[in-house]
């Protein structure tokens, strides 16, 4: 079904967004940005520019390599020393801002999350090389605390200067000995063209260092999953581990909201993997499969119809009726409170309109959220998401790899000689599609968009202006750096990374904590008073006409 | 436990780092950039840089912070980034059109050794700066120094691309803002003006970084230092820099540049210093002090002078910037409190001087550090240690006074978890009672939340 975009707003409408930003741009940055800029077709999707660099100078919502694999993939496991190599700001920034939120399971737990490490360089260690320096911090973090990892992060001058993280990690590992794992991660920030190529190093690190050294299988046999892509951002890993807990679902390892390193090192010992945010973590869930033989799922817990429809993809994988029952039980209770925040919300969000842009999945899986609150997207478009986010995983053969994506590690995996177990058989999983399942597939952010609709990639300051001034939707979706000053535009932002420290928003409860944030947003009154009484023409006419 | 880990037993630590009490450079660059009228900052880097940073800016002040990137690839860290920063600059103009470009390196620029002065020349060459139009730069390598560095190696750009000396001296006192809120240059202005002396104020996040809501957003709001007052300063006759780490050498490259005499001062955090910052511009801009403010200054002294309980041997560790931290423990002592701990992690002599001359009689058993190491961690170890009555700092400090239980005021950069710091100034007179009074209601609010339940005292 090809949903309209808005009563409010036409196609034609939307159609003229392009010709008014293009023509700003010189030439050439028209050129470049008239590819990132769509007018959606959910059954056709047309090609869309992503993944490439932004233009220089144009103000965008990027951040770095480094901000992706520190700051995103590793930074929310908390039993990790994460020790950034280099000067002292790229630590600092990405030292508690990212609202992972972690729940250690004992008062002595090992929890480093409130901690920030650095080596801290100086200009003598730029010009002499920091390799010693880094090797003596790794000793004091030891020597401190005594922990089961330490990772190394490398920032911007790191590569520049021939520091070899690899080399220190092996040498600190002997050094140290015993049963500690040090690892490093080149992932400063040039390297790619945003956050997603230090996912993708995030990715290869995990794979190579941590993910299939504990192979006992703990716990439940029943029902084993991964959840991958999910950050705990505002607690959404703790509803989405209460609703698997309640549904007697084996949550196995979570990448990596509320995480452990045993959690990650045992992964494999589960039986499905379900990718959240595909564009942070897939490369985790293909290696997996690769050399273990666990098929991955495509799903979307954010919204509560499909936080349901996730679940009964489980049921419908393990097929076992017990499993089905329960998990049918526990979304009819779920959905009781769930329906009556919906109806509630519904009375004041019913027909308006929202856009989206931010990150590699929430630009798209929130759009389940505004569905249910009755709320159209205009526009949407990721920050850092690649042509298959947009069009769907079949795109994949077709994206060019450029210098770029070149410099990134690709790492060779194959099946794992004695541990290689394919979960399914060939024929279960050709029936279980033939069901409806599909496997390893995503099919991205524009099928789900009303016919007509914009897609934008990597939104520039001057195209978010544009879109306010020309659209004014009731809601814009974006981070901390747009979010102030949308609103002096006077129209409310909310803020999709922090959750404008709210959430969660995952699963069911985070379902009726969103619509009850947007009902609020939609219900506040103050952006009615811009103007001073005496500003408004009808005051200063009643003062003339005595 | 929040920072479980983080026990009494000191090690040498050589190398490593935990919980800095400062963060690089460039922050520091782009804040002060806000402060000149019509200027976009422009990071010379990666994208994360810019990303960090403008982030950091607006979680602290909840406003828009707009900047720019040259957005380096692996390519430009290789072959420099010449071309990155030449098209950038093409493309701010024509897309964002500001008056000027503050461009400040990072430590990716500054490793490959990109030449600033000359990417800059070749892109005036090549018509890429409209008429009118400017592009200034600056140097901030993150791995010299810090935030603190960065600021004030902005300012000095300033001075060094607009300030121009006439034949014709005018009777205008430079004030060299240090890094403080938006509403504390605010302040000082109306103090300035009660005075009746002429200032010219450079940076001024006045009006830039606390703008009202009115539906319509302005890129370049309407504060900032003008172009023609930044000119203007060379022909002044006097500049005060109010705090020395962040002003001294902006006011050291005036003099030498256009012949204006300076003198540094602290920032006027607390009584002392706001008396030595007014003695000062009445000296400097030869006005009398009015009756106002030495009024304020009597309500300021009556409200210690009552309160004086509250405040009398507290123990205080605090951690920040040298140019906060050096009047706070100054104005701690006028109110007989004990600063007992503090650090910073910019490093510099004046601090530790400062430190020892005002601490070393009163309180003798103080320890403080600044510079590499000088962290956050080694200040709670110190507490756990010996423990204290008051914690003051940026909101990293909330996670030591929740799991030591002490009363914690925030103060600093960045304050990421209590809005409103661009509305009450911390200097001056008034400021200082804001401050005064914060300090109090931190203890009392505590006091009330853990006392015993027949201590519950209606009064206090």
């Amino acid at each position: 079904m090809i949903k309209e975009v808005n009563n409010s707003v036409s196609v034609d409408d939307l159609k003229k967004f392009k010709d008014e930003v293009l023509h700003k741009y010189p030439k050439k940055v028209a050129k470049k940005r008239d590819k990132a800029i769509l007018l959606n077709d959910p059954e056709t999707p047309p090609q869309i520019q992503a993944n490439v660099r932004t233009i220089p100078g144009i103000i965008t919502q990027r951040g770095c390599t480094y901000a992706g694999c520190k700051g995103v993939v590793l930074g929310p496991t908390r039993d990790i020393i994460n020790i950034t190599h280099g000067p002292i700001g790229c630590g600092f920034y990405s030292w508690l801002t990212r609202r992972n939120q972690t729940k250690p399971e004992t008062e002595t737990d090992e929890n480093f999350m409130m901690y920030c490490f650095s080596t801290d360089m100086q200009d003598s260690n730029i010009v002499f090389g920091g390799e010693e320096k880094l090797k003596q911090a790794i000793r004091e973090a030891y020597e401190l605390f005594h922990p089961k990892a330490i990772a190394i992060f490398s920032t911007c001058p790191v590569g520049l200067i021939g520091d070899d993280v690899h080399r220190v990690a092996r040498h600190m590992k002997e050094e140290i000995g015993g049963d500690i794992n040090i690892f490093g991660f080149s992932c400063e920030g040039y390297r790619g063209v945003s956050q997603s190529a230090g996912h993708h190093i995030a990715n290869n690190g995990l794979f190579k260092n941590l993910i299939g050294r504990d192979d006992e299988k703990r716990g439940d046999l029943k029902y084993r999953v991964n959840l991958l892509g999910e950050y705990n951002i505002g607690g959404d890993a703790f509803e989405l581990e209460r609703v698997f807990e309640k549904c007697g679902i084996n949550l196995i390892a979570t990448f990596s909201g509320n995480s452990t390193i045993q959690k990650f090192e045992n992964a494999h010992t589960a039986d499905l993997n379900m990718v959240m945010c595909h564009r942070s973590i897939n490369y985790v869930a293909e290696m997996m499969e690769t050399a273990f033989g666990i098929p991955w799922i495509k799903v979307q817990p954010i919204g509560a119809d499909s936080t349901a429809k996730m679940l009964r993809k489980i049921g419908q994988y393990f097929g076992e009726q017990e499993l089905i029952d329960k998990i049918e039980e526990v979304i009819a209770e779920e959905m009781v409170p769930v329906i009556a925040a919906r109806e509630k919300a519904l009375k004041k969000t019913n027909g308006k309109t929202a856009m989206l842009f931010v990150g590699g999945s929430r630009a798209h899986h929130y759009q389940n959220l505004f569905e249910e609150l009755g709320m159209s997207t205009l526009s949407a478009g990721y920050e850092f998401g690649h042509r298959d986010d947009y069009e769907g995983r079949v795109v994949i053969p077709t994206i060019q790899i450029d210098a770029d994506s070149r410099n990134i590690e690709e790492i060779s995996v194959t099946k794992d000689e004695t541990r290689y177990n394919p979960r399914k058989t060939e024929e279960e999983l050709k029936a279980l599609e033939a069901d409806g399942m599909e496997f390893n597939g995503y099919e991205g952010l524009m099928p789900q968009m009303a016919k007509g609709s914009l897609v934008i990639d990597d939104l520039s300051h001057y195209e978010m202006e544009k879109l306010i001034e020309l659209y004014k939707p009731d809601v814009f979706c974006a981070g901390i750096k747009e979010k102030f000053c949308v609103q002096k535009m006077g129209v409310p932002l909310k803020q999709l990374h922090s959750y404008d420290y709210g959430g969660p928003y995952a699963g069911f409860k985070g379902a009726i904590n969103f619509y009850e944030d947007i009902e609020m947003i939609a219900s506040t009154t103050i952006w009615k008073e811009l103007k001073a009484p005496w500003e408004s023409e009808t005051y200063v006419e009643a003062q003339y006409a005595y | 436990m929040l920072l479980r880990h983080t026990t009494a037993k000191e090690i040498d630590r050589k190398a490593l780092t935990i919980n800095p009490a400062k963060t690089c450079q460039p922050v520091g660059a782009m804040y002060a950039a806000l402060g000149l009228h019509g200027c976009l900052p422009h990071s010379h880097g990666s994208q994360g840089c810019c990303s960090y940073h403008r982030s950091a800016l607006t979680r602290h002040f909840k406003e828009p912070v707009m900047a720019s990137t040259s957005s380096f690839s692996e390519g430009s860290s290789v072959f420099g980034g010449s071309a990155n920063l030449v098209s950038a600059i093409e493309t701010i103009f024509s897309v964002y059109d500001p008056e000027v470009i503050a461009v400040h390196t990072t430590c990716l620029s500054e490793t490959i050794g990109d030449d600033l002065t000359q990417i800059v020349s070749k892109a005036n060459e090549d018509g890429k700066v409209p008429a009118g139009k400017k592009v200034i730069f600056c140097n901030t390598p993150s791995y010299v120094g810090t935030h603190v560095t960065g600021y004030a190696n902005q300012v000095s750009s300033f001075v060094k691309f607009f300030s121009t000396a006439t034949p014709k001296k005018r009777n205008v006192v430079n004030l060299v803002a240090g890094w403080m809120e938006p509403s504390d240059m605010r302040e000082i202005k109306r103090i300035a003006k009660e005075m009746e002396a002429r200032t010219i104020m450079f940076p001024d996040m006045s009006d830039v970084l606390d703008t009202p809501l009115t539906g319509h957003y302005d890129m370049y709001p309407k504060g900032g230092t003008t172009q023609a007052d930044m000119a203007a300063t060379g022909d002044s006759k006097f500049s005060i820099g109010i705090g020395p780490y962040t002003t001294e050498d902006a006011c050291i490259k005036l003099e030498n540049k256009c012949k204006v005499k300076f003198e540094t001062v602290e920032i006027p955090i607390g009584l002392k210093a706001t008396d030595k910052f007014i003695m000062s511009l009445s000296r400097h801009a030869n006005v009398p002090v009015p009756d106002s403010l030495t009024a304020e200054r009597g309500r300021l002294v009556d409200m210690i002078a009552d309160n004086n309980k509250n405040f009398y041997d507290k123990r205080v560790a605090l951690f920040g910037d040298p140019d906060t931290l050096i009047p706070l423990v100054e104005f701690l002592l006028t109110l007989d409190m004990k600063p007992v701990y503090i650090v910073t992690g910019t490093p510099g002599k004046h601090f530790d001087e400062a430190m020892t001359e005002l601490l070393k009689e009163k309180v003798p058993e103080v320890k403080f550090k600044s510079g590499e190491r000088a962290d956050m961690f080694q200040m709670h170890q110190w507490i756990k240690q010996e423990g204290v009555d008051m914690l003051i700092g940026n909101s990293y400090g909330k996670y030591i006074a929740r799991d030591e239980n002490i009363p914690f005021v925030r103060l600093g950069f960045p304050v990421t978890d209590r809005p409103g710091n661009n509305f009450f100034p911390y200097v001056g007179y008034t400021g200082a009672t804001n401050l005064l009074i914060k300090i109090m209601d931190a203890f009392l609010e505590h006091k009330d939340r853990t006392c015993p339940e027949e201590k519950v005292e209606l009064v206090m």
